[in-house]
């Protein structure tokens, strides 16, 4: 069971925005753009619209977590100007908005570029997880979707320690119709993916990812959700390895799904 | 693999190390259920406290305040213990501390001491260093004595025979301890019995007495040893001269700190309201205990944790060992991997701090970045952080990094350039998409070459589809 574990980090309730700026991420843009595309569904559908700043391109999570924090410097800039006049971004992936609000600080702090360090206060709240950006900002549940399917739904590690985002990834999904929402065995357990770790300690990462899948396959569900894409490609790909016969979504894909089709709009 | 290969030698790499414990599965099998039951236990005694995360905040402020001024408190804890009647020593690192020891037991003609279980004489590798001289240093601590018998290295902070089942230690037993009865079971209260037949005659024997230090009082200069089995009581009781061992990072300002650290301790680590023994000194008193009380403050390397803006914060660890219990990583490795007095997330930040990059630069990589071991750790070390600081640190570090020509530099110097240059991140894109057809096979890659291979050695990799998301976006406006 995922419980509401903490308050969000993210910006204090105001009134709902009426356009917000996507934040895709450059691996969603280059490997999972349905996901993309899913989020501009979803959103529009609400009468919320969705603004693409074509400039943007990584968070720079790879190279700060891997110890390249002065390569990451760049990046945080180009971020900063890249959303400097949004006044909501929202991304599909919980550990990159969990690198700008709880990480930008610490790489503007090492630029010494008090100027960056103080457009990293400002704009670091402002970016929000997806399922952030529906429950708290613009007070939605149920955004009208309808997937009727097995479901267990792995909650990733950043989105529940960094972001705190607890349960509300599972509201949404609960509320989606003719959903059958499984409940994950151990779900707080992480699948063992950590970014370059997943290389870096091949041998233990899949270790983790073993008992991950085993729980996957004894809800005896055929989709596993998440709200990252990076953690549902480690899945996925043993998944896919084995032959499982289960497929990996990202929430937002659920939440795009309709009686008539996942892009009706 | 002995306990020493941390102190003496290069350990093997963490990836290495870890792969002869992922494939062990006796090992795989106790640590998960261990870990499994601990964990359990802990999530319900914490629950119990309604004002847990105040608590959690008092016991890391305290020990921040601690370390700011941690010369002031030092030095007063010093003169209280002098006060008290004992005898305070200062070690700048392993092999001074161990001298002091050995001077101190052979001064009182002793060739075999007894030990309560103690991680800072582990890390100095104490009773190698007294082995040397002539003096047997007997481990008391059930684990700790499981451990020496079967000539391993611990493998937990608290629990140090935990990659151990009962099968397992009543055999040792049954070969290891003379008086252990013909018919030994492995029901744990027969086990325990044999050990404290073994146990009882040397306690009674010993005339030096040797403990680690949870915590020492800089105002009143009281010393404590936080422990379940009793032991750790009759080392410090016993024998007519007690050496007791602390770093020093263990001071608190005032006797009534303790009563956060006494909440917090028990609780995090054996999932306990309150400890079966804790036992409080001050120096010492006629009639009463030891005789003569000597206090051993050892840097050893604690002194660079300090300096280390980020990385001090190790230093606030009460050895709880409540990271390792939660760790994915660690229960899947168990801790002789991690080649250090200190495995677990705990260890993967404190042993490159305290021995240096070259010893332990694997270390800071050993973790999924999961964040599970700040979530429980009861003084609030924010492990991930300090990892990913201390990553920065390796790579600065790195063979090649100087010249900036080590592989993964080049590659991830490449990369960062792309991504900071909108038409070369496209061009990249399309590049992948491109040059990616021999990988692919019905959709999906299957095998990577080069250090990409372990990804595939189990896991498949998605094709990159025919068209970006920012590709869409284009056409679609």
């Amino acid at each position: 069971m995922v419980d509401d574990v903490g308050l969000s980090a993210a910006a204090p309730a105001a009134a709902p925005p009426r356009r917000v700026s996507l934040f895709i991420t450059c691996f969603n843009d280059t490997m999972f753009p349905q996901t993309g595309r899913a989020v501009v569904t979803v959103l529009e559908r609400l009468g919320v619209g969705v603004d693409f700043p074509l400039e943007q391109t990584c968070c720079g999570q790879m190279h700060f977590n891997t110890g390249y924090a002065h390569e990451t410097i760049p990046l945080v800039r180009r971020f900063v100007d890249v959303f400097a006049e949004a006044e909501v971004v929202v991304s599909p992936s919980a550990s990159c908005v969990g690198m700008v609000r709880d990480y930008y600080a610490r790489v503007a702090q090492l630029s010494g570029d008090a100027g960056l360090a103080r457009e990293v206060a400002v704009i670091a709240p402002r970016v929000l997880e997806l399922s952030e950006l529906l429950i708290d900002r613009l007070g939605v549940e149920d955004v009208g979707a309808y997937f009727p399917h097995r479901v267990t739904y792995h909650p990733t590690c950043h989105s529940l320690r960094m972001l705190h985002v607890g349960d509300r990834p599972l509201r949404l999904l609960r509320a989606v119709g003719g959903i059958d929402v499984v409940e994950l065995p151990e779900a707080l357990q992480c699948c063992g993916f950590g970014g370059t770790f997943a290389v870096k300690n091949a041998d233990t990462s899949i270790a983790m990812l073993s008992d991950k899948v085993r729980t996957i396959l004894d809800t005896g569900a055929e989709v596993c959700a998440s709200a990252d894409n990076s953690c549902l490609m480690h899945i996925g790909g043993a998944l896919s390895r084995q032959r499982a016969g289960v497929r990996t979504m990202h929430l937002a894909e659920i939440l795009a799904e309709t009686k008539t089709g996942p892009e009706a709009a | 693999m002995s306990e020493t290969a941390a102190a003496h030698g290069t350990p093997e790499p963490f990836p290495q190390a870890a792969r002869a414990a992922l494939a062990d599965s006796q090992l795989r099998y106790n640590l998960s259920h261990a870990t499994h039951a601990i964990r359990v236990k802990r999530a319900a005694a914490v629950a119990e406290v309604p004002d847990w995360e105040a608590l959690r905040e008092a016991g890391r402020a305290l020990k921040e305040r601690v370390l700011r001024h941690l010369d002031d408190y030092l030095v007063a804890l010093e003169e209280s213990v002098q006060r008290a009647g004992g005898v305070v020593h200062w070690a700048r690192d392993a092999e001074e501390c161990n001298r002091i020891v050995g001077d101190i037991a052979l001064a009182h003609g002793a060739d075999e001491v007894v030990k309560a279980k103690s991680l800072t004489t582990e890390e100095t590798g104490l009773n190698e260093a007294l082995e040397a001289r002539g003096i047997r240093a007997w481990e008391t601590d059930l684990a700790q004595l499981i451990i020496q018998l079967s000539d391993d290295a611990p493998s937990h902070i608290l629990v140090p025979a935990i990659h151990k089942n009962r099968e397992q230690i009543r055999a040792l037993f049954a070969r290891e301890l003379p008086d252990a009865p013909p018919d030994l079971s492995d029901d744990p209260r027969e086990l325990a019995e044999a050990a404290r037949l073994h146990l009882r005659k040397l306690f009674l024997g010993a005339r030096v007495g040797i403990s680690g230090v949870n915590f020492a009082v800089a105002d009143t200069g009281t010393v404590s040893v936080v422990e379940s089995e009793g032991n750790g009581r009759m080392c410090t009781t016993l024998p007519e001269v007690l050496i007791s061992v602390m770093g020093i990072e263990k001071v608190i300002p005032t006797w009534e700190d303790l009563e956060v650290y006494l909440q917090l301790l028990p609780r995090s680590s054996t999932a306990e309201r309150m400890n079966p023994y804790t036992s409080l000194w001050t120096g010492v008193s006629e009639g009463d205990g030891p005789r003569e009380f000597h206090l051993v403050l050892l840097d050893n390397g604690r002194t660079n944790v300090l300096a280390d803006e980020i990385g001090r914060q190790a230093l606030n660890c009460i050895r709880c060992s409540a990271c390792l219990n939660v760790c994915p990583v660690y229960e899947r490795t168990g801790g002789h991997a991690y080649g250090s007095t200190y495995p677990g997330p705990i260890g993967a930040i404190l042993t490159p701090m305290l021995s240096g990059m070259t010893e332990a630069g694997s270390l800071p990589y050993a973790s999924s970045l999961c964040g599970a071991c700040y979530e429980v750790c009861p003084v609030k070390i924010n492990i991930p952080e300090v990892l990913v600081h201390l990553r920065q640190e390796e790579v600065a570090q790195a063979p090649g990094a100087r010249e900036r020509l080590a592989p993964e530099h080049v590659a991830m110097r490449a990369m960062a350039r792309v991504f900071a240059n909108r038409r070369l991140y496209e061009a990249a894109q399309r590049a992948g998409r491109l040059s990616q057809w021999p990988l692919v096979r019905d959709g999906a890659i299957r095998r990577l070459p080069g250090p990409l291979s372990g990804w595939t050695s189990a896991r498949d990799l998605p094709a990159v589809p025919p068209q970006s998301f920012r590709d869409w976006w284009r056409e679609r406006s």
